[in-house]
């Protein structure tokens, strides 16, 4: 079963549930044997793989309201994200423990934690995950930039209640 | 500053997706900069520790046999079920011609099943061969000591075909040979192994079995079993046949 235990990770990112990050797995398992045919061999499986259980995410009652209270489409908000003044990474990477980088990434909107997933969890290419998201190249690069400062203001946080 | 207009790029040039043509400089720039090279290498902690926190859930021994039943019923066959039934169909088609064939502990369906998983699988990997090259002079001695066997692969001048590299496999413990082949935008994967150390035994026919996801022709010579699958056209994969059948 190719990307097995990546994609049950994935899951349980996207849910915050074992179980229904099963339940997810097996949908895509199950999706991927009946279209088969429509993948095209050449093409990129891994991308076309993660699409199908994203896609089955965002159908399940999980992933609507996920969807629902922060929409996907995040772009063209700039303002979004409050300006923090900025400790650079070093100091915020030695005083976070594995644990405060886990729970920022938890924190974050499922379109920012998915993208953040592919890109260093799974250190997809764009393409791999212009593929996977079904979005355009040029939204890759603006979401992941977003992500990552959305990552870093998490973080920031942290560190500000922390050194409180 | 002038920093201002790289480190808008730093993460993408980090990821390796800026232009080809603009790494260089950005390899220089980086490099000279002590502000973009302590930024960068700031950025890539980050990246480890999010690599970190971000492996972090692994599915249970239960969870993955449940899915291999269900997914696989009994031996394992992934994404082979359109393959072995196909493979069923075919075999009672050619049932006629296959009187002599000795079917051993795994049938010959579930081994074309494999086969072409492999084939799958290495194609959507990020780096299907491990010796990339187009001369088949570099490729042949690449396998020498990897595998307990030597081959050879055909001269590809004049035809359509290119070689893009090789890599080993393994059916199941067995190791061997594989190749994959360029023509026409399309993949074409070829295996070598020993005959003898394979788990199933296949008649001496070559056979490409129709209504599959992929093309696909077998065949033993001097002890070595090969198969050639891709999506390419039948007659595509014939004349890669013939290639090999004549180099051998
Ligand atoms: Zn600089």
């Amino acid at each position: 079963m190719p990307h097995f235990e990546r994609l049950y990770n994935f899951a349980c990112w996207l849910t915050h549930d074992r179980q229904e990050a099963e339940d997810l797995v097996q949908e895509t398992y199950a999706k991927a044997l009946k279209g088969f045919s429509s993948f095209k061999s050449g093409t990129n499986f891994r991308a076309w793989i993660y699409k199908i259980l994203r896609n089955a995410f965002l159908t399940s009652r999980t992933g609507l309201k996920a969807t629902a209270t922060v929409p996907l489409d995040l772009e063209d908000e700039e303002g979004a994200l409050p300006a923090i003044e900025e400790t650079p990474e070093s100091i915020l990477l030695q005083r976070s423990d594995g644990q405060l980088v886990q729970q920022a990434l938890e924190q974050l909107p499922v379109a920012y934690r998915e993208i953040l997933l592919l890109c260093e969890v799974e250190e997809m290419s764009y393409q791999e995950i212009s593929a996977a998201l079904a979005i355009p190249m040029g939204t890759v690069m603006s979401r992941l930039s977003r992500a990552r400062k959305a990552l870093r203001g998490g973080l920031q946080q942290q560190f500000v209640r922390g050194t409180n | 500053m002038v920093c201002e207009s790289w480190k808008a790029k730093l993460d993408t040039y980090l990821d390796a997706e800026v232009p080809e043509e603009e790494m260089h400089s950005f390899d220089a720039h980086v490099r000279s900069c002590p502000s973009c090279s302590v930024d960068a290498l700031a950025r890539v902690q980050m990246r480890r520790a999010i690599q970190d926190a971000g492996r972090r859930f692994t599915p249970s021994a239960e969870f993955r046999k449940r899915i291999q039943q269900k997914i696989a019923p009994k031996p394992q066959r992934s994404f082979g079920l359109r393959w072995t039934l196909a493979a069923a169909a075919a075999i009672i088609l050619v049932a006629g011609t296959l009187t002599s064939a000795y079917l051993g502990t795994r049938s010959r369906d579930q081994l074309f099943s494999e086969i072409a998983d492999l084939h799958v699988a290495t194609l959507a990997s990020s780096s299907p061969v491990d010796v990339i090259s187009t001369d088949r002079h570099t490729v042949k001695p690449w396998f020498q000591g990897k595998i307990p066997f030597a081959f050879n692969l055909p001269e590809l001048q004049n035809t359509e075909f290119s070689l893009l590299g090789g890599r080993m496999t393994y059916l199941d413990q067995t190791p061997g040979a594989h190749l994959i082949y360029d023509v026409r935008k399309h993949h074409i994967s070829v295996f070598v192994f020993q005959e003898r150390s394979l788990p199933a035994k296949l008649d001496e026919n070559s056979l490409s079995p129709k209504q599959l996801p992929f093309n696909l022709e077998t065949w033993s010579q001097g002890g070595l079993r090969y198969f050639v699958i891709s999506d390419a056209s039948a007659a595509d994969i014939d004349s890669l046949t013939k290639l090999f059948k004549a180099a051998s």
